[in-house]
């Protein structure tokens, strides 16, 4: 590093003794995998782990970072001393360079999780040596000769691959994309390069938020490390203060909004929107319906009265989840789906949900919202309510009833149902 | 017609089916919280967890059983795309 502490080209930097960064930076990206933003651009960060009887190298860079990986890697070791190559995690941003490094060492074993096995045959499709390849978990150690590279599970954070590697004598934890964040700076540590809160925090709202229960399961396996270094796949190397970092995701994870409902108390949410009242009023009973039972706390929502951020805080906290459309050119509409395609920031794997709607043509909205539900894994344990234009007081019963069936699921109280797939009239029965 | 019965416990739904049908034929139709990714019994994405009934099941075959492993599977677990009925009573929930 020069005296001002910027990475020069070409040069490793040293993280630990015999331990060398040797990414690459890419200060001009400005959108990351479709979904992010970057004000700074992004760093690959790849490292090497020297021991007394040979090197490791901890991931690699996307595709066109590889000569600046390679440029870096080649000063600290020779191609023939590099024993093991570990992959954290296969997105392509950190295995860009893998095919080529695997040519240049072709002694060396791949060491990955198990469901990154898959990956990397999807990755790496002409010539894997599949010899070379060898899954781990956390009892496999691996003895760099003076440094033992151990491994922590951590499945979705972010992808179902990836793990964090922990040197014990040294306290290094190589987390992957965990604890990382996009913000190039040519200082690279935590303590020289600018504030870099807002981006570590964006990165996880956008990219583990989603797996909340899993960054929880991982803290509790990362927490009891003494470490002394966080180095993750992208941005600033985690030396000054690192626990912090690791507390900061249990508050991260931690609910946005304080459940008002009792402990014992379900949630279920109506969204909806309406064109001339006739939706609404279908709320409204979906709402009646469900309130009547006990333990279910019931909140209904104009989708045109707010917006899809608040909403989504709101959604991943609740327990079941009803949305109301009207058909508008055979369509659910706009309002509609611009919450339902919010709901990837959140998890709602699990929760119960439903649909209803009033229509004027066709009616195909509630159909439609439903397949969203499943699609996003929801349970769908109700067939939604459609209505053609203004609801009788009949049709209004129906909403209220399914509101009440939502609800029971939510409360485990929900009678039992039979279903003859056998029978002629199944399908549509 | 042999048939068979699941019953889905996560939203309390019984289908009785023809015997050789597969646990993801049935599953979406009455909105169950099983998911699905490849459909193929390769992604793991299906894993379930049978309650009950395991051995009115067929037995896993090479693939199933590889990507079970691959997905730290228990002893309890199979493939909703892949797991066909044959008879009797199956209960399953996800997981």
């Amino acid at each position: 590093m020069s005296r001002t502490g910027a990475v020069r080209p070409g040069e490793p930097v040293a993280i630990a003794p015999d331990v060398h960064w040797v990414g690459a930076l890419d200060p001009d990206l400005r959108q990351f995998d479709i979904i992010l933003r970057t004000a700074n651009g992004t760093s690959y960060n790849a490292y090497a782990v020297r021991g007394s009887d040979g090197v490791a190298v901890i991931d690699t860079v996307k595709a066109e970072f590889a000569d600046a990986f390679f440029a870096r890697l080649w000063s600290v070791c020779r191609p023939d001393e590099i024993r093991a190559i570990v992959l954290n995690h296969l997105e392509p941003d950190h295995t860009g360079a893998l095919p080529q490094l695997l040519a240049a060492a072709p002694q060396a074993t791949v060491y990955l999780s198990y469901p990154a096995l898959k990956m990397l045959k999807g990755l790496v499709k002409d010539g894997l040596d599949e010899t070379r390849i060898v899954p781990v978990d956390e009892d496999t150690r691996i003895d760099l000769g003076g440094r033992t590279l151990r491994f922590i599970h951590t499945p979705y954070l972010h992808w179902p691959d990836t793990q964090c590697t922990w040197v014990e004598e040294e306290g290094l934890l190589f987390s992957g994309d965990v604890f990382g964040c996009h913000f190039c700076d040519t200082r690279l540590f935590n303590d020289r390069v600018g504030d870099f809160r807002f981006s570590f925090d964006y990165y996880y709202q956008h990219i583990m938020r989603p797996f909340r229960e899993h960054v929880l399961t991982a803290l509790d396996l990362i927490e009891p490390l003494a470490i002394r270094l966080i180095a993750p796949a992208h941005g600033p190397i985690l030396r000054d203060a690192p626990a912090s970092y690791v507390r900061r995701y249990r508050q991260l994870a931690a609910p946005l909004l304080a459940n008002e409902a009792g402990e014992r108390e379900k949630t279920l949410l109506v969204f909806y929107i309406s064109a001339y009242g006739n939706t609404a009023r279908m709320a409204e009973a979906v709402r009646d319906g469900a309130e009547g039972v006990e333990g279910v706390r019931v909140s209904l929502y104009d989708i045109a009265g707010g917006d899809p951020g608040p909403f989504v805080d709101l959604i991943e906290e609740a327990d079941g989840l009803v949305f109301g459309s009207p058909t508008i050119n055979g369509d659910a509409v706009k309002p509609v789906w611009d919450l339902l395609s919010s709901l990837t920031l959140v998890k709602v794997k699990g929760k119960f949900g439903a649909a209803f709607g009033s229509y004027g043509w066709s009616g195909e909205a509630v159909n439609m919202v439903e397949d969203r539900l499943r699609g996003l894994k929801m349970r769908v344990p109700r067939p939604g309510v459609k209505v053609k234009l203004i609801p009788t007081e009949e049709e209004l019963a129906s909403c209220a009833a399914l509101g009440r069936e939502l609800a029971e699921h939510l409360v485990g109280r929900a009678a039992p149902r039979y279903v003859d797939f056998t029978a002629p009239s199944a399908l549509t029965a | 017609m042999p048939k068979a019965q699941v019953t889905f416990e996560d939203i309390g739904v019984t289908v009785t089916v023809p015997a050789g049908t597969r646990l993801i034929e049935v599953s979406e139709q009455i909105g169950a919280g099983l998911t699905y990714g490849c459909r193929e019994g390769e992604c793991g994405t299906c894993m379930m967890k049978i309650v009950s009934g395991a051995e009115n099941l067929a037995n896993p075959s090479v693939l199933e059983d590889k990507v079970l492993k691959e997905n730290y599977a228990g002893v309890k677990n199979r493939l909703a795309c892949q797991a066909q009925v044959l008879g009797g009573v199956v209960v399953v929930r996800p997981g």
